[in-house]
C-alpha cells in the first residue's frame, strides 16, 4: 500500500529537495528500502554499510520509535506516517554559507 | 507533578511583588510560584541563538540565579538571531554583552559567569551549582557532555536544538525521563551529516526553541502543566507546525540505564571522532606560510584576510589579534564556519599547531589557507609590542 515518509530537512537534498515521499510497502523495512530506491544518494545517510539503520537516525512510526516496536518488520497501514528523525546540533555560521544557501 | 525546588525562604520586597504582578494573580503561579523562581538557579549553557531568548525570558520572570557559560566574543553575523548583543556589541565577550542586558531588565536576577568552554575536567562542578540545565549549544560534543553531565549530577537537561528552518525541544535527564542518548546513542561521524552544506538559519528559529526551553524550565520550576518529559517537540517554522513524537527510556543506556557503563565524563571529542591530526603521510607539500610584517601590511590596507586563530580558549584571554577562535582539535567539526572563498591566515602561539591546520585545511579544499610564520609570539616581538608573550 501507499504511504507517506516525510523527510527532514537535513536530508532534503538527498531526496530531491523534497519534504514528502509516497512509498508502497507492507513494512516500515520496505518502506524505508522503496525510498533508498527512489533516492539512492539517501542510503549511506541512512544506512551503513552492513545495511543496517545508522544509530544517529530515528525512524518513528506515527510517533512512536520502531525500536519499540517490531523494527522493520513493523507493519503499516494506509493512513500511517513515517518519520525520519536524524540528531542535529545547531544552526550554521557564516553569512557567505547564508548566502549560498539562499536563492 | 511535585516542583522541582523545595518551597525556599526567599521573600520578595513590595518592588519584586509590583514587578510580578502579573504573575502572581495567576492561579498557576501565586507568590509561592514566583518565590520558587526566585529560589531556583538555572543554567544556561550557551548565550548565543538559543541562549538570547532563553536567558532573556527566565530573567524576566524572576529566576533568581543563572549561570551563563560562554566563552565566544560577539560576530557580527550574530546579530541576525542572537537579540542579546547589539551592533555595539561586536568584538566584546558575549558574556559582557549578556549580563548588561539580563541585568538591565532584571536587577534582581544574581548572575553567575562562567568564561569557559565547558569541558569534561570542569562540568560537574559548575552543574553543582545549579538546579536547571538548558542547553543552548551547537556542537553534538558539548550536547553529549552535557546530558551526560546532567544525568550524573541529577540535574534535568532542558533540550532545544535548531537546522535551518526546523527545531526539537525536550527535556532529558529527569530520573523516571529518558535522556539524549536514549534517543541518540551516538552522534554522526563528521561530515556525513550535511548540516552545513546548504548554510543558514532563518533568524526567527532560535528565538521560538529558545522560548519553548524558557517555558519548559519554569514549568519545571513551577511544577505545573505538562512537562516535555519522554516528549520531542519538532518544529517546523516554515509550515509553522508543531508535531511531537515519544521518546521513551532506554533500559539499556550507558548512561541512564539500569546497567549504566559511562559512570564519569569521558572525551566527548573523541567520542564524536572528532581528531584533528592528518596522518605524518599527509603533510608532505610545504605548507605556506606569511611572515607577520607581510600580514599587517595587507591588513592595514584593509584586504579581505580572514584571521584564524586555532589555539585554545585560555591562551585567546592572554592575548589574541582578534583573529575568529576554533581550536585546532575542534577544526574538523567547525570547518563549516569558514569560506573557502576567502584567503584565510592561520596562527597559533608560534606557528605549529598552525601549520596542521593550514595542513588540514588544504586537504579539504581550502586553498587560499596560510601559515602565519613564528604565530602570535613573532607579531609581539615584532608588530605589536604592547602585546603580552605567555
Amino acid at each position: 500500500m501507499s504511504i507517506k515518509i516525510l523527510i527532514p530537512t537535513p536530508l532534503r537534498p538527498y531526496a530531491g529537495k523534497q519534504s514528502i515521499i509516497e512509498v508502497t510497502a507492507h513494512t516500515v523495512g520496505e518502506a524505508l528500502a522503496d525510498l533508498v530506491a527512489q533516492h539512492p544518494d539517501l542510503r549511506k545517510h541512512l544506512f551503513s554499510e552492513d545495511g543496517k539503520l545508522r544509530s544517529f537516525v530515528n525512524v518513528y512510526l506515527n510517533d512512536e520509535d520502531i525500536r519499540y516496536l517490531s523494527k522493520d518488520a513493523t507493519p503499516v497501514k494506509e493512513t500511517d506516517i513515517v518519520s525520519i528523525v536524524p540528531s542535529v546540533a545547531g544552526g550554521i555560521q557564516t553569512v557567505a554559507q547564508a548566502q549560498k544557501g539562499f536563492q | 507533578m511535585a516542583s522541582l525546588t523545595e518551597t525556599s525562604p526567599a521573600t520578595l520586597s513590595n518592588e519584586e511583588i509590583l514587578r510580578y504582578s502579573r504573575h502572581l494573580i495567576m492561579p498557576e503561579v501565586t507568590m509561592e510560584g514566583q518565590k520558587k523562581l526566585k529560589a531556583a538557579r538555572v543554567l544556561c549553557v550557551g548565550t548565543g541563538g538559543l541562549g538570547s531568548p532563553l536567558a532573556l525570558y527566565l530573567a524576566a520572570a524572576g529566576v533568581g540565579t543563572l549561570g551563563l557559560v560562554d566563552f565566544d566574543v560577539v560576530d557580527y553575523t550574530n546579530l541576525q538571531r542572537q537579540v542579546l548583543h547589539y551592533t555595539s556589541d561586536v568584538g566584546r565577550l558575549k558574556l559582557d554583552s549578556a549580563i548588561d542586558k539580563l541585568t538591565a531588565i532584571n536587577p534582581f536576577v544574581e548572575i553567575k559567569r562562567f568564561d569557559t568552554y565547558l569541558n569534561s575536567q570542569n562540568a560537574l562542578e559548575i552543574f553543582s551549582g545549579f538546579d536547571i540545565i538548558a542547553d543552548g549549544t551547537d556542537n553534538f560534543a558539548t550536547r553529549y557532555l552535557v546530558n551526560d553531565a546532567c544525568v550524573l549530577s541529577g540535574k534535568p537537561n532542558v533540550y532545544a536544538s535548531i537546522f535551518r528552518f526546523e527545531g526539537q525541544a525536550s527535556i532529558f535527564a529527569t530520573e523516571a525521563g529518558p535522556c539524549y542518548r536514549c534517543l541518540y546513542p551516538e552522534p554522526p561521524p563528521p561530515g556525513l551529516v550535511p548540516s552545513c552544506a546548504e548554510g543558514g538559519v532563518l533568524g526567527v528559529l532560535p528565538g521560538l526553541l529558545g522560548v519553548i526551553q524558557a517555558t519548559e524550565v519554569i514549568k519545571l520550576i513551577l511544577g505545573v502543566g505538562e512537562p516535555l518529559i519522554g516528549r520531542l517537540v519538532l518544529v517546523d517554522a516554515l509550515a509553522m507546525r508543531f508535531r511531537e513524537l515519544r521518546v521513551r527510556k532506554n533500559p539499556e543506556c550507558p548512561v541512564c540505564g539500569a546497567n549504566p557503563t559511562v559512570k564519569e565524563l569521558i572525551d566527548y571529542n573523541q567520542f564524536c571522532g572528532i581528531r584533528g591530526e592528518e596522518s605524518e603521510a599527509s603533510t608532505s607539500a610545504k605548507i605556506p606560510e606569511i611572515q607577520p610584517e607581510e600580514l599587517k601590511r595587507r591588513l592595514d590596507a584593509k584586504e579581505d584576510i580572514f584571521v584564524l586563530d586555532v589555539r585554545e580558549p585560555h591562551e585567546y584571554q592572554i592575548v589574541n589579534i582578534h583573529g575568529h577562535l576554533i581550536p585546532l582539535g575542534d577544526l574538523p567539526k567547525r570547518i563549516h564556519e569558514l569560506d573557502s572563498s576567502r584567503e584565510i591566515v592561520v596562527h597559533c602561539k608560534s606557528g605549529a599547531r598552525s601549520a596542521k591546520a593550514v595542513d588540514f585545511l588544504r586537504q579539504s579544499g581550502f586553498k587560499r589557507a596560510t601559515n602565519l610564520t613564528g604565530g602570535i609570539l613573532a607579531w609581539a616581538d615584532r608588530i605589536d609590542t604592547s602585546l603580552p608573550k605567555y
